[in-house]
């Protein structure tokens, strides 16, 4: 797996746990366990997410802008769909 | 409103094109127990929610629906790539293709298009809330049955994480369920409607 692909994977994973863990606490909003652990994610996704994007090229329209090829951004990777590029 | 992130909640990477399975799959897209349907009825049931937990659950699961529908579309997009003339016309896949070629379309396995009817959203969240469990363990039998005809591991890797998911969703409507029962009178939690009636709370309504 190229830097890239091991970035974006970790990325998933981190977002994945994030996302799993907002809805246990939309059901149990006072778990302080649970809080803590997703202020942690926060942090590390946060870092892996910041990685990508300086690379590789925006994940989402707040990201996106003038590309390195001076054109925009969120056109410029393959999309999510097609093979190993998601 | 709605953020899109570029990048599948799981990962796709499906080396085998199969029109085959992609007519059985695509059921949880447009099908009565697929991801659209799945969206459609939490993002709308969530507005009368009487508590914050369940409108949050509504959304938050409702939205995670969407990103499934995607997951489900580039299964769908990847075993549908090159496809010969044979292929087309001995997997079953001549029906679907004839009006839609390769795109992608919101229906079900036996090629009826994706309709509301397959959601209801009652305005009571009891009702809801129940339907929503209902809904979760309709998935779940789906994907187990289409586990049972797959065996490309490519494709059984994001249909397992689907299911997994499906699984989880029901747990949580289950205690979002709880949490709604809990703020009605105990002695009879149909007597009013907590999204409707006014003064619909614990203590009995005079």
């Amino acid at each position: 797996m190229n830097e890239k692909a091991r970035l974006l994977r970790l990325i998933q994973q981190l977002d994945f746990s994030m996302y799993e863990l907002s809805l246990y606490l939309d059901t149990h909003p006072s778990c302080a366990n649970a809080l803590e652990r997703f202020e942690d994610l926060k942090e590390a996704r946060r870092d892996a997410a910041n990685e990508y994007v300086a690379k590789y090229g925006p994940l989402t329209h707040r990201g996106a802008g003038r590309g390195k090829a001076g054109e925009w951004s969120w056109l410029s990777m393959p999309w999510p769909w097609e093979r190993s590029e998601n | 409103m709605w953020n899109y992130q570029k990048m599948l909640q799981y990962p796709v990477n499906i080396k085998n094109s199969d029109p085959r399975m992609a007519k059985l799959i695509i059921s949880q897209l447009g099908g009565p127990d697929g991801e659209i349907g799945a969206s459609m009825r939490y993002l709308s049931q969530r507005y009368i929610m009487p508590d914050d937990r369940a409108k949050g659950l509504l959304t938050d699961i409702g939205t995670e629906e969407l990103a499934h529908m995607e997951i489900i579309s580039a299964i769908l997009y990847q075993l549908t790539r090159n496809l010969t003339t044979e292929q087309i016309k001995n997997s079953g896949f001549d029906t679907y293709f004839v009006d839609h070629t390769v795109g992608i379309y919101p229906s079900g396995a036996n090629g009826m298009p994706f309709t509301a009817a397959y959601l209801q959203s009652t305005g009571d969240p009891i009702t809801d809330l129940t339907e929503d469990m209902a809904a979760e363990q309709k998935a779940r039998t789906t994907y187990d049955n289409i586990l049972r005809l797959a065996d490309d591991r490519d494709v059984r890797d994001p249909i397992r994480f689907l299911r997994e998911r499906e699984v989880v969703h029901f747990q949580r409507f289950g205690e979002a369920l709880g949490i709604v029962q809990n703020s009605l009178n105990k002695n009879n939690i149909y007597a009013c409607n907590p999204s409707f009636d006014k003064n619909c709370g614990k203590s009995p309504r005079s």
